[in-house]
């Protein structure tokens, strides 16, 4: 199981033949990623590598293909254009790894989306992968392996750091997203969260955020009030001074808001157990994963009634413990 | 990008707020003239630098000759205000002011929208007004497909004045700083204090208008309005390379593929009791003359005693990188020592790159980090 991307994805890649949008196709169709479409205006009735027809529009791709989800990999000043004409055409999840998309354009985007129910993630982000059954972006297959981490990021190289360190210890992953790193995104670290919490597969979660902005304090309390699996945290940028931007449009901190020391406080009280540096994720994660081990199993009981032999031989079930 | 406020009250001025008329200085002699032209009794002199706190600096003065503007004018130009050198003043007529009020908008990330803040406590920093009296502050979200409606900007104004004219004035111009705001593709823009004047009359005295880098490329007349002389000469070399540069205080120069990876490498520098000298990103597609001119803005800052890369190739080829090394220790002689991490994308062909002129890279981010750190405080490679 996975959140958001599975083998039921079916993609349309708007900016088919773009520099970055073919170059990723290829990856994203190597790793078995059900492409069914491209878009790209005037190139309508071609076909990309001989393989995935090409539409002018977005309402043709998916009038033709059934496409329900889209990867957008056109220039900055046309990706606002670019949702806008996926959610028209009736996409639910549109991902947008475009990296420089005005942020007023976004405060237009929002709302437009929201009435519509898509799902956008990004803009200026690496995207989705569920390894072993979808990627829908620019995350490197290669340092995924399948397995029961659900991992959200708003960086790009950050989440495969720490993909990476996780794969080299052999913990597989259920999805890993990344968010973005803009002022204004379209999922939050909230609306991950929430979605690894209702997905079965998923056994653990590691959130990396950011300084700047209040998201990482929201999703502590999310994760406080409202999840029972696990979470581990890391926040990049407790070096950087403040008032500077630090490459993100995101982060940059203003006043007392935002702050590295605020977000690792936030995480703390929230229970989170949090990563000093990003090598740490091993053993905090197998840590928890352990931990949560009776809990696992009492749920299991608790679906399907055990036979009574087993049920003896099962040691009584702890209250599980998020130890700090 | 930060303008400045001369600049943003000509866009005020261009969006039909009233704005008092002002003259840009860059010399002594030309605030004299500046105020003699003005023809006031007195006039204020303000430095127009990228930092807050200008007055606390001491460059903002309250001239009443010309040869007092022209005075204050030779203190403040050259003056340091936070690391940065000022280069022109504004003359401005002193305004009597009845009353102060501070209205803003900014592009906010939780709703999501553009907010306006309104607050009849104007003058100070509004940083200060929501610290101490929060219940002085006022919101309204702005759907951005619609813009500010009007019934939106006589509410914020009514919260700001009790007089019906001035309540008007005031709507007027949140409208107006609206649509300045939009076109000119801001984060942020406010006019503070936003006064009134013992006659009745609503006008923006100070304002200042941040504007979203995403915005330059199709916005020329903006971008236009850019200062190189008041930015880090550095920090302007790397824009125009398309890299992200901060210098720091550290010894520890950082050369890192991302924005998220590189505030963690520095984060892990300090974490090995080391300090880092900067943050520099080079961005996702990197070719190997952006690496070229990573490694000269780097070298060029004499506090750095070592320097790491930490590169995650993912769009970005360790190959790129790796030839962006060697050509640059070509060009010019980086006579400080090399700590070099690379994984992912072709990773092994940039090994090679490297060991055919006799370099070593690692594929550990905390052993790079490591060495780094410990041959910047003077120790031998491990």
């Amino acid at each position: 199981m996975s959140i958001f991307v599975d083998k039921s994805t079916r993609l349309v890649v708007q900016g088919i033949t773009g520099r970055d949008g073919s170059f990723h196709t290829r990856q994203m169709i190597a790793y078995g990623t059900p492409v069914v479409a491209g878009v790209t205006p005037g190139k309508g009735g071609q076909k990309f590598e001989g393989t995935v027809p090409i539409f002018n529009t977005v309402a043709e791709a998916v009038a033709a293909t059934r496409a329900n989800t889209s990867v957008i990999y056109v220039p900055a000043k046309f990706a606002a254009d670019a949702v806008f004409e996926a959610a028209d055409a009736g996409v639910k999840l549109v991902v947008c790894i475009s990296e420089g998309v005005p942020v007023l354009d976004m405060t237009r985007v929002w709302p437009f989306l929201k009435e519509k129910g898509v799902r956008l993630i990004g803009p200026n982000c690496p995207g989705i992968i569920s390894p072993g059954a979808a990627k829908v972006g620019i995350i490197p297959g290669n340092i995924c392996i399948p397995g029961p981490v659900g991992v959200v990021s708003r960086s790009g190289t950050l989440t495969y750091e720490v993909v990476y360190q996780l794969t080299r210890a052999g913990i597989g992953q259920t999805t890993c997203v990344g968010i973005g790193g803009d002022p204004i995104i379209g999922t939050n670290f909230i609306d991950c969260l929430a979605a690894f919490e209702a997905d079965p597969a998923t056994k653990a979660v590691v959130m990396i955020g950011e300084i700047g902005g209040t998201d990482e304090q929201n999703a502590a309390a999310f994760v406080k009030a409202k999840m029972k699996k696990p979470v581990v945290g890391f926040i990049a940028g407790q070096t950087a001074p403040p008032g500077r931007r630090m490459g993100h449009a995101g982060a940059i901190i203003s006043g007392s808001s935002g702050t590295a020391a605020e977000k690792i406080a936030a995480f703390e009280r929230a229970g989170i157990a949090v990563m000093k540096r990003p090598a740490d994720v091993v053993a905090l994660i197998q840590g928890r994963l352990k931990a949560r081990k009776p809990a696992a199993r009492k749920a299991a009981k608790a679906r399907k009634p055990a036979t009574r032999k087993a049920a003896k031989s099962r040691k009584p079930a702890k209250p599980r413990t998020r130890s700090r | 990008m930060n303008i400045h406020e001369y600049q943003a009250r000509e866009l005020l001025a261009r969006a039909g707020i009233a704005v008092p008329p002002g003259i840009v200085a860059t010399t002594a002699a030309e605030a004299k003239r500046a105020m003699e032209r003005l023809g006031v009794p007195k006039v204020v002199v303000k430095a127009q630098v990228h930092a807050g706190g200008r007055g606390k600096a001491g460059g903002v003065k309250l001239a009443a000759t010309p040869e007092q503007a022209e005075r204050f004018a030779s203190q403040i130009l050259g003056m340091q205000i936070k690391g940065l050198t000022v280069t022109k003043v504004l003359v401005v007529p002193a305004t009597d002011i009845a009353s102060e009020a501070y209205v803003g908008v900014i592009v906010d990330r939780v709703s999501h929208s553009p907010v306006f803040m309104v607050s009849p406590a104007g003058g100070i920093d509004i940083e200060e007004v929501a610290a101490k009296t929060p219940e002085k502050i006022f919101k309204a979200t702005v759907d951005a497909r619609y813009g500010l409606l009007p019934h939106q900007a006589m509410a914020l104004a009514f919260h700001l004045y009790a007089d019906l004219a001035q309540v008007r004035q005031a709507a007027d111009i949140l409208q107006k700083l609206y649509r300045a705001f939009a076109d000119a593709g801001c984060s942020l823009a406010e006019i503070n204090p936003l006064v009134v004047t013992p006659k009745g009359e609503v006008i923006a005295l100070d304002a200042k208008m941040n504007i979203d880098d995403n915005e330059l490329e199709r916005k020329p007349a903006v971008e236009a309005l850019r200062d190189v002389a008041a930015e880090n000469p550095m920090e302007v070399q790397a824009r125009e390379a398309n890299l992200t540069y901060i210098k720091l205080d550290g010894n520890v120069g950082c050369c890192v593929n991302g924005a998220g990876l590189a505030m963690a490498t520095m984060d892990l520098v300090k974490y090995y009791g080391g300090e880092p000298a900067n943050f520099l990103d080079i961005g996702g597609s990197s070719n190997p003359e952006k690496v070229v001119t990573a490694l000269k803005i780097i070298t060029a800052d004499q506090n750095v005693k070592a320097i790491l890369f930490n590169i995650f190739g993912g769009i970005t080829r360790c190959d790129d990188v790796a030839n962006g090394i060697v050509a640059a220790t070509r060009q010019f002689k980086v006579d400080r020592p090399l700590v070099i991490r690379l994984t992912g994308t072709n990773e092994q062909e940039a090994l090679r790159i490297l060991e055919g002129v006799g370099m070593r890279a690692l594929t550990d981010m905390d052993a790079a980090v490591e060495q780094a750190v410990k041959l910047a405080k003077g120790g031998a490679a491990a």
